[in-house]
């Protein structure tokens, strides 16, 4: 295996909205950009699929600036260490690679936050932004009986994709209560009025699907596959038959290279200063790792990075009321849309949390911090490598996963060798 | 529009549009279990962006493979239940 070598002014990690924005905008300001993604199509999970058919009217637009401005977009790549300041290694379809970097834009996103409950680890419980992802890719899905649970607008969306795919939408289940999503909607019109349009054009899509605020999963049944789903308002609890048990709990910050590059994190959000850059110097971060807040945040937040790498200050600035009013949004949803306490208490003792390697709740508990349940259980030592269950022990304990070590991810030895080489030089 | 590429899923052939993830032709091969977990559960995709590794496959003798961010390529193998 031969190692590359590269070198840029600007390498952003992550081609979601605020990646593809950061790094448009300092290659049309003359930056030599790359854009680097672990996936083998740019996107990002919101703009997923974007390279032939772009996802939305915007993403077209961004995907055809980007060309534009000559970005050198590698597919496929996936940043596994930071072997020194100014350095990044990667592993790619063709080997392990070395890119230097002048400055670094950080725009991993998020994903989705998985709670464990009786029977979550039973194939075909899903979560919903994956199974929607999956859905649009070509999973098969026509006929089949789907529930949707778990909290925010993404369950919208959601649900009218799996509709249009076939797919019979039995229950859309919202955690959130009535009182909640009425003060949140009342905040729409004058916050965010193309939302609320969107969120009444899903609406018309799912015409017929019982949507029932305050109410959430309790449990998962079946044998070799999910094949019912246990509910409740709290007062009454339910069984639905079903074929899918699509989750969607809300989203939570990819902080794993954040952390790697040495970024300081604050309540599982990157600190950022008012230009974007972390407190790593040159090492910028945007979008949902700064703190979850959707694709307007992240195309603003994307905007200023880009302009601030290139070191156009007037530029920033002038970012800055835009950024405010997609922050103060982001806030208003955190609060309608937070997690009941109920839904962190539907483990059992035998209750799995860890999947990697099977580890129950029953021996979790026993324990007080997240490295010590790791010592002792292997939780979260598995291939994911606590990326599903140090979020769900966060949410269960309160526990904080320690910080990450190189490889990021999972990688062949090949390229852990050619990493170890890079350190000596 | 896209072409139709064959590849197998457990020797069993299956037709997916090119640009088609791994994981979608195993579950169109009729698949529910991708694998099994350390005490023996069938598991399969959960997350479904790479990160959870609950989809994991051996593709052309290579074990471990997330087979949600993997794209299916003419004539693959891909062997469920490591």
């Amino acid at each position: 295996m031969s190692k590359r070598h590269l070198d840029f002014d600007a390498v952003v990690a992550g081609a979601g909205p605020a990646g593809i924005v950061s790094a448009c905008i300092a290659a049309e300001q003359g930056r030599r950009t790359a854009l680097l993604d672990m996936f083998p199509s740019i996107g990002g999970q919101i703009w997923h699929g974007s390279d032939e058919m772009p996802a939305t009217a915007q993403a077209r637009r961004w995907l055809k600036r980007l060309y534009a401005a000559g970005v050198q977009v590698f597919r496929g790549m996936t940043a596994i260490g930071a072997p020194s300041p100014h350095m990044l290694f990667a592993e790619s379809p063709e080997g392990a690679v070395e890119i230097a970097w002048q400055k670094f834009i950080i725009a991993t996103g998020a994903r989705e936050l998985f709670l464990p409950f009786p029977g979550w680890t039973l194939p075909n419980v899903i979560g919903a932004g994956g199974l929607q992802d999956m859905v649009k890719s070509g999973w098969p899905v026509a006929g089949k009986r789907v529930v949707i649970a778990g909290t925010g607008p993404l369950l919208f969306p959601v649900g009218a994709n799996l509709r249009e795919a076939g797919a019979e939408v039995v229950l859309m289940a919202e955690q959130t209560d009535w009182g909640k999503l009425i003060g949140f909607g009342m905040k729409l019109p004058v916050m965010a009025p193309s939302k609320l349009l969107q969120a009444m054009g899903f609406q018309m899509k799912l015409l017929g699907v019982p949507y029932r605020p305050g109410c959430w999963p309790v449990s998962a049944q079946g044998k070799d596959r999910v094949e019912s789903v246990t509910l409740t308002n709290g007062s009454k609890t339910w069984t639905e038959p079903c074929d899918y048990l699509a989750c969607g709990f809300g989203l939570v910050s990819n902080l794993e290279l954040p952390n790697l590059v040495g970024c300081r994190v604050e309540n599982g959000k990157v600190w950022v200063n008012p230009s974007q850059e972390t407190s790593v110097p040159d090492v910028y971060c945007a979008g949902e790792p700064t703190g979850v807040g959707g694709i307007d945040r992240a195309i603003v937040e994307g905007k200023i990075a880009g302009y601030a790498v290139a070191g156009q200050t007037g530029q920033v600035e002038r970012m800055f009321p835009a950024r405010q009013h997609a922050q103060r949004f982001t806030e208003a949803m955190d609060s309608a849309f937070a997690i009941r306490r109920e839904l962190k208490q539907l483990s059992s003792p035998d209750t799995i949390v860890c999947r990697c390697e099977d580890v129950t709740y029953g021996q979790l508990r026993n324990y007080s911090s997240w490295l010590e349940a790791k010592l002792h259980t292997r939780c979260g030592m598995g291939p994911c490598q606590g990326r599903i269950c140090g979020c769900a022990t966060r949410a269960l304990f309160g526990w904080q996963p320690e910080s990450v070590r190189p490889p990021v991810f999972p990688t062949s030895v090949g390229v852990l060798a050619e990493m170890g080489d890079g350190k000596k030089n | 529009m896209a072409e139709e590429i064959t590849l197998k899923v457990d020797g069993q052939p299956v037709k997916v549009p090119a640009g088609t993830v791994v994981a979608v032709a195993v579950a169109k091969a009729g698949k529910t279990s991708f694998r099994h977990s350390v005490t023996g559960q069938p598991r399969a995709p959960l997350c479904g962006m790479g990160i959870c590794f609950e989809c994991r496959v051996t593709i052309n003798g290579q074990p471990h493979c997330r087979s949600c961010n993997t794209v299916c390529e003419e004539g693959m193998e891909v062997l469920t239940d490591e």
